[in-house]
């Protein structure tokens, strides 16, 4: 249950959820809270039920058992996994990002400034390479004031120098508008130094916390091997001076019961 | 210019106006077969409506919203393929209305015309009709352009976006349904999908936004009307066909253009 405080009441709340599809139990009694200013970080090895998880933080589907709850008029800016336009349907990038949302071409053309991708305007959505696609779907984002940005898989296709620029961009977001953002990824490496909590997901949370200690935990090892650890823990630390905020950073094992 | 023969050119330019900028969405969506499943099933609603007498249209319309609902609750459970389901549904439905026609044997239905069309026989009340509920269609294309579109490119995100998805696909649907009854009269069954999806396809090279090959759709599904019209008094050859080859020159014509956008 969300706390009385505005402040310190969730912006996601995840209590006790289980969700299966077609006999196949896909998570497991999942409890986790999002706060505003917090960068959450989702990992887990494929078909672990992250994206089933983020569908139902977003409440594109609804939990089997336990409950979800969103802080009442929340605005939430969404990047899906994959998005594909058919080449029959002729649409502009300016266009594909106030398909659903009013805004002023100038307020379009600065996103995507910021994103590095201001010449797409005038350019078919389609004509646009994969890493290009997950910078204009993080501008369509950011277009609206939210109060959560949910990510899933944000840097496929981004080159690496790409992805680290933009995880700092993700950080100035944060700082500068104090939303949430709840963050699916593969990639181990820039993703922890921007990051304050990880929650490692196998259909049931393994361990969360702060991401050097959650690389020492054998439910992360296990899972992702002491190599990926060692990387883990090396970025987490070289980076640590680049990233600057006042959470805290307990570490809580998934087997004393999940949430915070 | 004849009556009956103004009466063939407005009923045509009418259903044309509005399958145009309505087919395209049926591209857009990768929902062709769905739209000639739709139509197929629309017999069985002719037979329905004169079984019970009370009026095509309104058997047409029925049949139609019931295969839709009937079909999104088959697919939600993921037991076929949508293509699998829509191959049984077409047909079995065509097959059924043909069959309940045959048993109304005190009735003299000319099949014909359904599934092929009969503009040159359109009356002052189909007209009215086709006419009327064309100018509705077109008010409420208008209200769902911009929500529909945004869930045509991605549903999840429209939906997070704030959306009503679930009351935009359902008038959508509706639609659909109508624009079948009211081209039933001019193409038939067999034929209605063309008219949808014929005039959007050949309206996409030229186009750069969505709003352009509707437009585009709308000049080549009246143009085609006019033309397909024109032939086929100065030959004697089916009309409704007709239209439907003129829908086909002028897509193969756009194959020659230069792809804009």
């Amino acid at each position: 249950m969300p706390s009385p405080g505005a402040q310190a009441s969730p912006l996601v709340s995840l209590h006790d959820v289980g969700m299966g599809f077609a006999g196949r139990q896909v998570l497991t009694s999942i409890s986790l809270d999002l706060r505003k200013g917090e960068i959450l970080t989702l990992i887990g090895p494929n078909g672990a039920g992250k994206t089933t998880l983020i569908k139902l933080a977003l409440g594109l589907i609804e939990p089997q058992s336990g409950a979800v709850a969103r802080a009442p008029g929340i605005r939430i800016g969404y990047v899906p996994q994959n998005l594909s336009v058919d080449a029959i349907l002729p649409l502009t990038v300016g266009r594909f990002l106030t398909l659903a949302v009013d805004a002023k071409r100038q307020k379009v053309m600065d996103l995507l400034a910021m994103m590095d991708v201001e010449r797409l305007y005038h350019s078919q959505v389609q004509s646009i390479s994969g890493g290009e696609l997950r910078r204009v779907l993080l501008a369509r984002a950011l277009l609206r004031d939210v109060d959560l940005l949910v990510l899933n898989e944000p840097m496929q296709g981004v080159d690496v120098v790409g992805q680290a620029e933009l995880y700092r961009l993700l950080g100035h977001v944060r700082d500068e508008r104090g939303c949430g953002i709840l963050l699916v990824s593969h990639d181990l490496h820039l993703v922890m130094a921007a990051t304050d909590r990880v929650v490692c997901l196998d259909h049931h949370v393994c361990c969360q916390g702060a991401p050097e200690s959650v690389s020492r935990d054998p439910e992360f090892l296990r899972l992702f091997g002491a190599e990926a650890a060692r990387q883990l823990a090396v970025y987490a630390h070289d980076l640590s001076h680049d990233h600057t905020h006042g959470h805290d950073h307990g570490h809580d094992h998934a087997s004393g019961g999940g949430g915070q | 210019m004849e009556p009956f023969l103004l009466r063939a050119v407005l009923a045509g330019i009418g259903v044309a106006v509005v399958a145009a900028p309505l087919g395209a969405f049926i591209v857009w969506r990768r929902m062709a077969y769905f739209g000639d499943a739709l139509s197929h099933a629309a017999l069985l609603g002719v037979a329905l409506g004169f079984a019970t007498g009370i009026s095509v249209n309104f058997g047409i319309l029925g049949v139609c919203l019931a295969f839709a609902l009937f079909l999104t609750a088959l697919g939600a459970q993921r037991r076929l393929a949508q293509d699998t389901l829509l191959g049984i549904m077409a047909h079995s439905t065509l097959s059924l209305g043909l069959v309940v026609l045959a048993l109304l044997q005190t009735l003299q239905v000319d099949l014909l015309s359904y599934l092929f069309g009969d503009i040159l026989a359109v009356g002052p009340t189909d007209l009215y009709w086709i006419l009327g509920g064309g100018l509705v269609m077109l008010g409420l294309l208008a209200w769902i352009w911009r929500p529909l579109l945004a869930i045509t490119v991605h549903e999840d995100l429209a939906r997070v976006e704030g959306v009503p998805v679930a009351r935009v696909k359902l008038v959508f649907m509706l639609m659909i349904a109508f624009v079948i009854a009211m081209a039933m009269k001019i193409v038939g069954v067999v034929l209605i999908t063309s008219l949808l999806i014929i005039p959007a396809a050949a309206a996409r090279r030229m186009a750069r936004t969505p709003e352009g090959m509707a437009l585009g759709a709308l000049a080549v599904g009246v143009l085609s009307v006019i033309a397909g019209i024109g032939v086929s008094l100065v030959v004697d050859v089916p009309t409704g066909p007709m239209i439907v080859v003129s829908t086909a020159v002028f897509f193969l014509i756009s194959l020659a253009l230069p792809q804009r956008g």
